[in-house]
């Protein structure tokens, strides 16, 4: 009875030095990262950039507003991110359909690997191996001069399409795994119960595994959408310099003019864009963002 | 029943997977509004058969007529028949509603008319009121009879289930026999039933197949199962039985004796036994009587000397495992009526029983019987 007892004792007080050790990480990497310095440039986008001492300044938010290439090139940012999302979901929603319902056991696991394979290298390096495909003296142009499709060679790089592809290359995965996942936890008896009540593949697609792989598709969005927008390697390398992707605009703020201020309320632009998009993906999809997390 | 027009008819059924006989030329056929059952272990074939005549797996050889008509090559969505799966499979995204009015939906039937028929269905199968509910809000027993609405709403020339009854707990389970054969006899529709527990093969259905690694070993109606098994594993398999083995001592058309250690009991030798040396014998614990030492021994019947070494008390019955010879022991059954005799533990007794009643088969399906039913 006594030792009952002690058990019970223990389950109520569970030690909090070891509760603190557990939670440590997260909360270092929270507030250490992520709070203090999001408060700093909040802060700091909030000051005008010569004259700091001057206090609370709007002038960061109301250039924005008042000049358009920057809000063109954020419209511009959100318009590529949503379409490359888009693309990324019509390439991946197949093969994840494939990978997972069509296939078993070892070719399964061994086509996930292959998947997943161009991303164990560095996004700089595969990025790097993009622009060897896309060059003038590249892959794509050497092979299309040999086959005599081409009589000269043409530039794929530096214009919005190489950003396009690049953009859509690089979120693959990331929209593949959370489908592949949704679509590997739908009952297979479901599609031959629709079968056996005498629907057609479309109805089976539309009626029954469309609505159950919801969840994942939003949460492959979500990760792709965020990715997209704010990807700056990418539009940078296979854009070129005047890519006018809204990324390049902050790091020019940050970096090139040396005006934090002006750089933070960009950010924070960027922040609300991009919040404001996935929270009307989730309205629109009537999904809760607590179950897409799931 | 409307007897003599035969629903499903399966000739020569033949399905491989890879090397393995999933099923081996299995025919039967099943009349209209009857309740026929697929009875077997786990792993004898008996989905497969199912599958094949629900159209989701093509057989090897054979064929499978629906009301006459070959369908081997017609898909499951254009099948006269439907299936309950095993887990139910409802669409846990649909209302109740939606998933009943399914398969109207696809026939483009009047929105009108699937509203009647779904609202007639759900009141048929007791759900009236459900409509807008969703699978996960309702029992087991209810989601049974949503799975059974949503397939019969359609209207199948042949009802096909999958150990529906599986998932749920026994009480539940055995409520649902009843009440499954039931709404059989209402609708008047024919049901194949695939399932391992021979209790509800017995229950509900006309005809009962029992299945064994691939082939059909008996069709009959569970009376006839019962009583005259054709194989040693329908024996074993179907009810309770009392199972020894022996050498042949001597054999004619219509009597054998075995030979058990000091013993020579007396059996009828069934087909299956042929030539063979070693026989298999099975005696259902009910037919065996127990009697003090000296009471005189009915004509006809085969007597031992036996002591009692166990009882167990079941309330209707109570069972005596009496020891005959080292390593022969027999379970008998008697109704514990309240004016009956009873026994007690190390009692010396007489154990009768009449030679028609042990079926003597070979031993050949022994390891089977050992894997399937459990050692003796």
């Amino acid at each position: 009875m006594e030792a009952l007892e002690t058990i019970s004792e223990i389950n109520a007080k569970p030690f909090p030095w070891f509760r603190i050790i557990c939670l440590a990480p997260l909360l270092l990497w929270i507030v250490g990262l992520l709070i203090i310095p999001h408060i700093q440039l909040f802060w700091l986008s909030f000051l005008q950039n010569r004259h700091p001492e001057e206090g609370f300044y709007m002038g960061n938010y109301l250039r924005f507003f008042t000049n358009p290439i920057y809000w063109k090139i954020l419209l511009r940012t959100a318009v590529y991110a949503i379409l490359s999302t888009f693309m990324s979901l019509v390439i991946c929603f197949p093969t994840a359909f494939f990978i997972a319902k069509l296939l078993k056991g070892r070719w399964q696991i061994g086509l996930i690997i292959i998947v997943m394979l161009p991303f164990w290298i560095s996004e700089l390096v595969r990025t790097y191996s993009w622009m060897i495909m896309l060059r003038e003296t590249g892959v794509i142009n050497w092979i299309l001069l040999s086959l005599g499709i081409l009589s000269e060679p043409i530039e794929m790089l530096y214009n919005d399409n190489a950003i396009f592809v690049g953009l859509v290359y690089v979120s693959l995965l990331f929209m593949l795994l959370p489908i592949y996942s949704v679509l590997e936890s739908l009952d297979d008896s479901l599609i031959e119960a629709g079968q056996d009540l005498g629907a057609s593949r479309w109805t089976i697609l539309w009626e029954i595994i469309w609505p159950h792989s919801i969840p994942g598709v939003m949460a492959g969005c979500i990760i792709v959408f965020m990715i997209t927008l704010g990807n700056y390697l990418t539009p940078v390398m296979l854009g070129g310099k005047n890519s006018l992707y809204f990324t390049q605009t902050i790091y020019h703020q940050f970096i090139i003019a040396w005006n934090w201020n002006q750089g933070s309320a960009f950010g924070f632009l960027l922040l609300i864009l991009s919040s404001f998009l996935v929270w009307i993906g989730l309205k629109v999809s009537r999904q809760k963002l607590t179950e897409v997390i799931k | 029943m409307v007897a003599d027009i035969i629903d499903v008819e399966v000739k020569n059924l033949t399905k491989t997977f890879g090397n393995f006989n999933a099923v081996n030329n299995i025919s039967f056929s099943v009349e209209r509004g009857s309740f026929f059952s697929i009875l077997g272990p786990s792993g004898c074939g008996k989905t497969t058969v199912l599958r094949m005549i629900s159209g989701f797996e093509v057989p090897n050889r054979g064929e499978i007529l629906i009301g006459n008509e070959c369908v081997n090559n017609v898909p499951p969505n254009r099948r006269r028949t439907n299936l309950v799966f095993q887990h139910l499979a409802l669409f846990p995204l649909k209302t109740i509603f939606n998933n009943v009015s399914f398969g109207l939906q696809r026939l483009k039937i009047p929105k009108n008319e699937i509203k009647q028929r779904v609202t007639n269905m759900l009141e048929r199968v007791g759900l009236q009121g459900f409509e807008s509910r969703y699978p996960n809000q309702l029992s087991g027993g209810q989601k049974q009879r949503v799975a059974i609405a949503r397939s019969l709403v359609l209207e199948p020339t042949v009802l096909l289930l999958d150990e529906p009854l599986g998932a749920l707990d026994l009480k539940l389970r055995e409520h649902m026999k009843l009440e499954l054969k039931k709404l059989q006899n209402k609708v008047g529709t024919t049901f194949i039933y695939i399932t391992h527990d021979q209790g509800e093969a017995m229950t509900m259905s006309d005809q009962v197949g029992v299945m064994l690694k691939g082939e059909m070993e008996q069709i009959g109606t569970p009376e006839e199962l019962y009583n005259a098994p054709a194989t040693p594993f329908v024996a074993a398999f179907v009810g309770d039985a009392n199972r020894f083995s022996g050498r042949v001592f001597a054999k004619s058309n219509e009597s054998v004796t075995i030979s058990i250690g000091p013993l020579k009991v007396k059996g009828i030798p069934q087909p299956e036994l042929g030539d063979e040396r070693e026989a298999l014998c099975f005696l259902r614990p009910q037919n065996i009587r127990l009697q003090p030492p000296d009471d005189p021994v009915s004509k006809g019947y085969q007597s031992f000397p036996g002591l009692i070494r166990e009882i167990i008390f079941e309330g209707h019955i109570r069972s005596y495992i009496v020891e005959l010879a080292e390593d022969f022991q027999l379970k008998v059954a008697i109704a514990h009526a309240t004016r009956a005799r009873s026994f007690s533990v190390a009692d010396q007794v007489q154990v009768v029983w009449n030679p028609n009643d042990t079926l003597c088969f070979s031993t050949r399906a022994l390891a089977d019987i050992d894997m399937n039913v459990g050692e003796e």
